[in-house]
């Protein structure tokens, strides 16, 4: 992977350069390209994330201290929007405020989604990696768990409802079996139906970083650990572990930042019941309060770029890739 | 994505000039082959927004074999059709919107009002659309009643006219008076107040709108049913009206008397058809799809009266020549008859009544309208059963029904605020 990155192009080649060259006193350049390619060679993407991303960013920034009334927006710089986002938030009361209840509603789902991916993920990343022999094989199983995902994430969530509902099909099971009397209620439009939905879904944005991972740790490590002495656990915590973390933390990022911004999962799974930011955005929205719904996504923004910034301070992904 | 095609269109006047001058070079035996404009045009299309419940393909089918005009639908959610007026007023060239929406749509400069004299039965629409009467006495005109939005003092005006005057808000396309859904098969004993929907004995078995402006509304009628509390307007409450709304909705909300909330009519449907939920408000439509699934579903009248809505065409002021006489020539189609008993087989109320009698089957009209046992079995648009013979429509007949109407969905001054507040129920 390194390797393949910096190989072909001259940006990437340029700091090992500099710090030779530094080295040797002077500036000598190793490649025949000119070095306007390497830019032009960014420049398509560089102007897909500036017209895509950073314009309607700073749009929304902008919006979010307009004035606005039921069907119009205006021009203007007030912070109203910001001071009705925290609305009784400190006002010291004993009851949480809407937006503290809903980040505290969602972080719970962040908590319980992440712990259940890592796990199910590392483990089937595990399994992959180092149970099966062939390589072969471990594409045909690899291949296998991405066949859910041939189908939209919307189906697979919905197709959930018939199965837990309380006329469902495990309801029905269960009562059949004479294991309960009474339909179980929890089963659908709960957080639980939320927890397992997410879940679901978003397992496999683990597995794909650890297995990549794991595929790429040196098998004589591992067998260095074994010809040391260490059991297969401490192999596990003292090698692997140490050795996939760039994957644990690319999984959880997707994961995290997924989940903390997802309202349809929530919204279905949930029977509308359950807070989620993006469910109040799009609610601000469909009335028009575009300026509230922009400061509430600027909030949100915030808190997702904060969660990564911390995690990122736990491994430093670049000198891991 | 829109391709401007105003280089194509034509206005039916040129569109004659064109083709007598045709004619006349025709007729001179010179040119005959040369093609011309006005031959290769095509049928002018209608983009008609609304929400899908107000989408019938047969609608469309027939206004295309009778007018020649091609009808797009597109389908958005109620919240949506008001963003889009407000957001996109050159994206749809008529739209068929709630009166609820009127207070905010009208300001935005972005629909004009109908020409009255351009429509044939102007004068024949609904009294309880016109003037809030039905069979001449008055209705509950709490909330966004019609008949205090209907009449502009001119074509472009942003604001409303006291009086009747020529110009036309919205035509309307259907209304009804809604009320609450039960599944009488899963319900013990009988339920004849809005009260039910807050009573402990649904608990997990109830569910609510999740459209502010309308779940609220339903709310203030169960808690005015309760004896807690009256409402001077219940769609234009005070804030103090509002966060005592709130409050008992939360505590509701938190006693677990509710499996979910809905935004969507098919989510209704799916929460009534599996009896996740046993009792809701709910769209009469709604509970027609419930019924043809062969599942009981009843549209239970309850002595507080209904809260009704109605929902029209209106014109944007972007509007092209060519599509505005067609949205004309098409309205006028829509009154004359064929349409309004479609919608009547499936439980609306269209704009005018005498041209939907001529087009039902008297056993129809006698079930629909008249609160008669139906003679013979009655079918839905696509022909399947809906109830069989010797059945009653639920609520009775049209007087009945609509003159027990208590208020009318609504838009508050007090909307910011509500929906803040609602936003601390959803996620209490």
């Amino acid at each position: 992977m390194t390797k393949t990155l910096e190989a072909p192009a001259d940006a990437g080649a340029a700091p090992q350069d500099k710090r030779r060259d530094a080295a040797a006193g002077r500036v000598r350049r190793t490649s025949w390209t000119p070095r306007w390619v390497a830019y032009a060679q960014a420049a398509p993407m560089a102007l897909v994330f500036l017209l895509f991303f950073v314009l309607p960013l700073v749009a929304t920034f902008i919006v979010s201290f307009w004035n606005y009334t039921e069907y119009s927006i205006e021009p203007a710089f007030v912070t109203t929007n910001y001071t009705d986002v925290f609305y009784g938030c400190f006002s010291g009361g004993s009851a949480l405020c809407t937006t503290f209840a809903t980040y505290l509603s969602t972080l719970k789902f962040v908590a319980i989604v992440w712990a259940a991916t890592l796990g199910i993920g590392f483990t089937v990343a595990y399994f992959l990696a180092f149970h099966v022999r062939t390589l072969p094989m471990q594409i045909t199983l690899f291949m296998i768990c991405t066949i859910p995902f041939w189908t939209s994430n919307v189906i697979r969530m919905i197709s959930w409802i018939p199965l837990l509902g309380r006329n469902g099909l495990v309801n029905e099971t269960l009562v059949s079996a004479g294991l309960i009397d009474t339909p179980i209620e929890w089963l659908l439009y709960s957080d639980f139906a939320v927890a397992l939905a997410l879940i679901h879904l978003y397992t496999l944005f683990m597995v794909v970083p650890i297995f990549n991972s794991m595929m790429r740790i040196d098998r004589s490590l591992i067998e260095a650990a074994y010809d040391g002495g260490a059991s297969g656990f401490q192999t596990l915590t003292n090698v692997i572990i140490p050795l996939v973390k760039p994957g644990i933390l690319i999984g959880s990022i997707f994961v995290v930042t997924i989940v903390t911004g997802d309202y349809l999962t929530i919204g279905i799974m949930g029977g509308q019941q359950i807070a989620s930011v993006g469910k109040v955005i799009q609610t601000q929205i469909n009335f028009l309060q575009f300026p509230i719904a922009a400061a509430n996504a600027i909030v949100l923004l915030a808190v997702v770029l904060l969660t990564i910034w911390g995690m990122l301070r736990l491994v430093d992904i670049r000198k891991e890739l | 994505m829109m391709t401007d095609t105003t280089n194509q269109r034509f206005s039916r006047r040129t569109l004659l000039k064109g083709s007598a001058a045709l004619a006349g070079v025709a007729a001179a035996g010179k040119l005959s082959t040369f093609p011309t404009p006005a031959l290769a045009q095509e049928p002018v299309t209608l983009r008609y927004l609304s929400t899908a419940v107000n989408q019938s393909p047969a609608i469309a089918a027939k206004a295309g074999e009778d007018l020649g005009i091609n009808i797009e639908y597109i389908a958005v959610t109620t919240d949506d059709v008001a963003k889009r007026v407000i957001t996109q007023p050159n994206s749809f060239d008529l739209v068929d919107t709630e009166y609820f929406a009127l207070p905010k749509l009208l300001p935005s400069g972005n629909i004009m009002g109908l020409d009255a004299s351009k429509i044939k039965l102007a004068d024949k629409i609904a009294s309880v659309i016109r003037n809030g009467t039905v069979d001449g006495k008055k209705v509950g005109l709490d909330g966004t009643a019609p008949a205090e939005v209907l009449y502009l003092p001119s074509e472009q005006a942003t604001e409303f006219a006291g009086e009747e005057t020529g110009f036309l808000t919205l035509i309307p396309t259907t209304y009804n008076a809604d009320t609450l859904g039960i599944r009488p098969d899963l319900i013990d004993g009988p339920v004849d107040s809005w009260a039910a929907l807050l009573d402990p004995k649904f608990k997990g078995k109830a569910a609510i709108l999740n459209i502010p402006s309308i779940g609220i509304m339903d709310a203030a009628m169960a808690i005015e049913a309760r004896g807690d509390m009256t409402y001077g307007d219940k769609g234009n409450m005070t804030r103090e009206e509002i966060d005592a709304t709130i409050a008992a909705l939360i505590e509701a909300k938190r006693a677990g008397q509710f499996r979910a909330f809905w935004t969507d009519f098919n989510e209704s449907v799916n929460l009534m058809a599996s009896g996740e939920v046993v009792i809701q408000s709910m769209w009469s439509p709604a509970v027609t799809a419930v019924r043809t699934q062969g599942i009981p579903c009843k549209y239970q009248p309850l002595k507080e009266g209904y809260r009704a809505w109605a929902s029209g065409f209106g014109l944007p002021v972007a509007i092209a020549d060519r599509e505005k006489d067609a949205a004309y020539e098409f309205i006028n189609w829509f009154l004359s008859g064929w349409a309004g008993a479609h919608l009547s087989r499936q439980g609306y109320y269209p704009a005018v009544l005498e041209t939907t009698k001529e087009e039902l089957e008297p056993y129809e009209w006698a079930y629909w309208y008249e609160g008669q046992p139906a003679e013979q079995d009655i079918k839905s648009p696509d022909g399947k059963v809906l109830e069989k013979a010797g059945a009653t429509r639920d609520g009775g007949s049209y007087d009945e029904r609509m003159g027990s109407v208590a208020c009318w969905n609504a838009v508050m001054d007090e909307n910011i605020y509500m929906i803040r507040k609602w936003n601390e129920f959803i996620a209490a």
